[in-house]
């Protein structure tokens, strides 16, 4: 279980408070007006920034100073997933390895990965020979097999056109009944979070608030969120 | 609140800058307290002051003055070959000196091109010794540099204007008086600043091409203090005047001019529609010619004369070669085990580390020479040291140049992938070896080509160390010239200038393979 105790962050004139924990195995969105902080919660959570005040608790053990690598979870950003240079098989390996040192296990369970999410045969290609939505997939493999029980996605699909996002969500949707994995997702669109996530995050005026049921809260808009979604 | 830093550890680039401050600092300290400032300076010193201000004063100015035309030229004008010529005009700086030298004095020299014709026509001779050929030949080298921030100056000026200017019928003079005017009052004073700068540490020409009393630059007052007096204290005092000098010209430069010279964009030429005329067509194409040709021709002329020679080098030359070889290999691998460092400290936002690794640009060669031979002299002696001494001395000059090259490139690696590599572990060396060295291939070979072909033409900080049985390649082949040994001295000429260009097209080739996304 992911706690957030007594969390305040604070950048320049940004502030930002958080005090809830988040069940295992739940898919949670986060959702608010830009610039209230949904990617600072994610990057506090993943380890890359520090609270002025507070503690991170994962299963009960302190975190806070945990270094990003050390931490229980895998995290996919707006760009920059894989890493242009190596193939799509590397940059699965490196979630196994990250000195790229892959044993015959490791090869296999990077081929493994890569045909779960529709890549079998893809393994050599390099990210400039892959489709937006492949390199979406290749980085998805690489999430699969970090195997972390915490899975910090900042909007990675968000280039992607409409029906493609769904499908990744969907292919994300699957994966994560398989490992079990929770989830923390930022969206800036209330139907990835009915999509996808049993419950929400709602970030803003400064607090990220509790998990919420997510159809009754997009249903029934608190007046901050009900600005947002106009 | 503090931003962890993601992939990156710092130390290594505090102890890389730490080293260069030392070397750099630490010698001067050296050189300060050893330079017996009682005795105060003497006429000669006064002299050579003088004439080190003059001549970098007139090879400043004369080389921005030309370098007007000829950049303009290669702006308002496409051409074939145009590009080939603008990237020519980068090829001096990797240009051994004494190359040059050779060349200019194969065009300007007692026998040269030059004088026969003058001679023909029973004009007086011109000479390519004093105070002509010490500024013939820095105008050589930074009138390149000179037309290519120029020119940079030039495309800077959106290509709107132009257009504007052909829509309310500006002729020449007016587009001159509200475009090109105003643009070259703010570029100019930079590029004359900066080609001032260079030229007050003017070593191998003075040696070369001055000397004797009247045409003695500081630099080369040093080494005559030094080698032929062994007056340690009037070098080291010497040394402090020298460091005096650049100090301030340094800060000049950059005052006047703080933009960067490896600009990009340099093969637009803009449609101008005031200079299509007949007139101004055939002014431009002259003055390009000309450029082309005081550039080419002397380095044509070093080809022609010493590749015959090639077949017959004395065993002197080819050993000198080798150790030239390893000594710009050692420069390059030192240069890299401090620019790595400090760059990826650089790039996770300690600014001030890259500040020390640009302490090279103030530093002279010579300076730090003298405070190694200082420092050493009691302990060991120098003279056998000096390859190691002289590597590292040409990668501490490197170090701003690979600097310039290589932070950019580090500081997007690192922002673009430094979180990436932090959720997944990747750190240290396998961060290096799998992400940085593969994202900035390019950038490193560039800035090895650079180093080693710049270490191996230096003929700086050796002389100063070098006993008589050894030798670097620009060494060996200066003291050929001396000897009047000419035949040997071309076709050395033609190998240090094969093994200087070489080493850059191998490295820079090398790190432009297997282009990935």
């Amino acid at each position: 279980m992911l706690t957030l105790e007594g969390i305040s962050i604070v950048q320049g004139d940004f502030r930002l408070s958080a005090d809830f924990s988040v069940e295992d195995s739940t898919r949670v969105a986060v959702i608010g007006p830009s610039g209230a902080g949904k990617s600072t919660l994610l990057s506090l959570i993943a380890g890359f920034l520090e609270p002025v005040a507070g503690r991170v608790l994962w299963n009960d053990e302190d975190i806070t100073a945990t270094a990003p690598g050390a931490r229980p979870a895998a995290m996919l950003f707006q760009d920059n997933n894989l890493f242009p240079h190596l193939s799509a098989a590397q940059n699965v390996g490196l979630g196994l390895r990250p000195d790229l040192r892959l044993s015959g296990e490791d090869t296999r369970r990077v081929e493994e990965a890569l045909a779960r999410v529709g890549l079998a045969g893809y393994g050599a290609r390099k990210p400039s020979a892959l489709s937006g939505g492949q390199q979406s997939r290749v980085a998805l493999a690489r999430v699969l097999v970090q195997d972390r029980p915490l899975v910090l996605l900042d909007e990675p699909f968000s280039a992607l056109g409409p029906a493609l996002k769904a499908e990744m969500l969907d292919l994300l949707a699957e994966l994560l009944d398989e490992t079990g994995a929770t989830l923390l997702m930022v969206s800036h669109d209330p139907e990835d979070a009915r999509r996808v996530a049993q419950r929400t995050i709602l970030v803003a005026d400064g607090a990220a608030l509790a998990p919420q049921d997510t159809a009754p809260l997009l249903d029934n808009p608190p007046p901050a969120l009900k600005a947002y979604l106009g | 609140m503090a931003e962890r830093a993601d992939a990156v550890t710092c130390w290594p680039g505090r102890i890389a800058a730490a080293l260069v401050a030392v070397l750099v600092l630490g010698t001067l300290l050296a050189v300060a307290l050893r330079a017996e400032a009682g005795r105060g300076l003497g006429p000669a010193e006064w002299s050579a002051i003088r004439f080190t201000l003059l001549q970098a004063t007139l090879s400043a100015l004369i080389s921005a003055g030309l370098a007007i035309p000829v950049a303009r030229a290669l702006a308002r004008r496409r051409f074939f070959g145009r590009r080939l010529l603008i990237t020519l005009l980068g090829a001096p700086f990797i240009l051994p000196v004494i190359v040059a030298v050779m060349g200019l004095i194969a065009v300007f020299g007692r026998s040269g091109l030059v004088n026969v014709v003058l001679r023909w026509l029973g004009w007086p001779e011109v000479s390519v010794y004093g105070l002509h050929g010490v500024v013939l030949a820095h105008v050589f080298f930074n009138l390149p540099l000179a037309t290519r921030l120029i020119l940079q100056g030039w495309q800077d000026i959106p290509a709107e204007r132009f257009r504007l200017a052909a829509q309310l019928g500006f002729g020449p003079r007016d587009v001159f008086r509200t475009l090109e005017r105003p643009m070259l009052a703010r570029v100019l004073p930079g590029a004359a600043a900066v080609i001032f700068a260079i030229c007050l540490s003017s070593f191998a020409v003075a040696l070369t091409l001055g000397g004797g009393p009247k045409a003695t630059t500081v630099e080369l007052a040093i080494y005559q203090a030094f080698r032929f007096d062994f007056d340690l204290g009037r070098a080291a005092l010497l040394a402090c005047v020298q460091i005096v000098l650049v100090g301030m010209a340094a800060v000049l430069a950059l005052r006047l001019s703080g933009r960067d010279s490896f600009g990009a964009g340099m093969d637009r030429a803009l449609r101008r529609w005031d200079a299509e005329t007949r007139a101004l067509r055939i002014v431009d194409t002259l003055w390009i010619a000309l450029a082309a040709l005081f550039l080419v021709l002397p380095i044509a002329l070093v080809l022609l004369d010493g590749l015959p020679g090639l077949a017959q080098l004395p065993l002197s030359v080819w050993r000198a070669a080798g150790v030239s070889l390893i000594v710009a290999l050692g420069s390059t691998a030192l240069m890299l085990c401090l620019a790595l460092p400090i760059c990826l400290a650089a790039a996770s936002g300690r600014g001030r580390l890259e500040a020390v690794g640009l302490l090279g640009i103030a530093a002279s060669p010579l300076v730090i020479g003298t405070g190694l031979f200082i420092v050493i002299y009691p302990i060991a002696d120098p003279f056998r040291l000096a390859f190691p001494v002289t590597a590292v001395v040409n990668a501490v000059m490197a170090l701003p140049f690979a600097l310039r090259i290589m932070v950019p490139p580090v500081r997007d690696v690192v922002q673009g992938y430094g979180r990436l590599s932090a959720t997944l572990n990747l750190r240290g060396v396998p961060w290096v070896r799998i992400v940085l060295l593969p994202r900035i291939r390019g950038s490193l070979g560039f800035a090895c080509g650079l180093t080693a072909a710049m270490s191996m033409g230096d003929l700086g900080v050796i002389a100063l160390f070098a006993d008589p049985e050894t030798a670097t390649l620009p060494l060996q082949m200066y003291r050929l010239m001396g000897a009047y040994r000419i035949e040997a001295a071309a076709g050395a000429a033609v190998l240090l200038l094969a093994l200087s260009f070489g080493l850059f097209w191998l490295f820079d080739k090398g790190g432009r393979g297997h282009a990935d996304a």
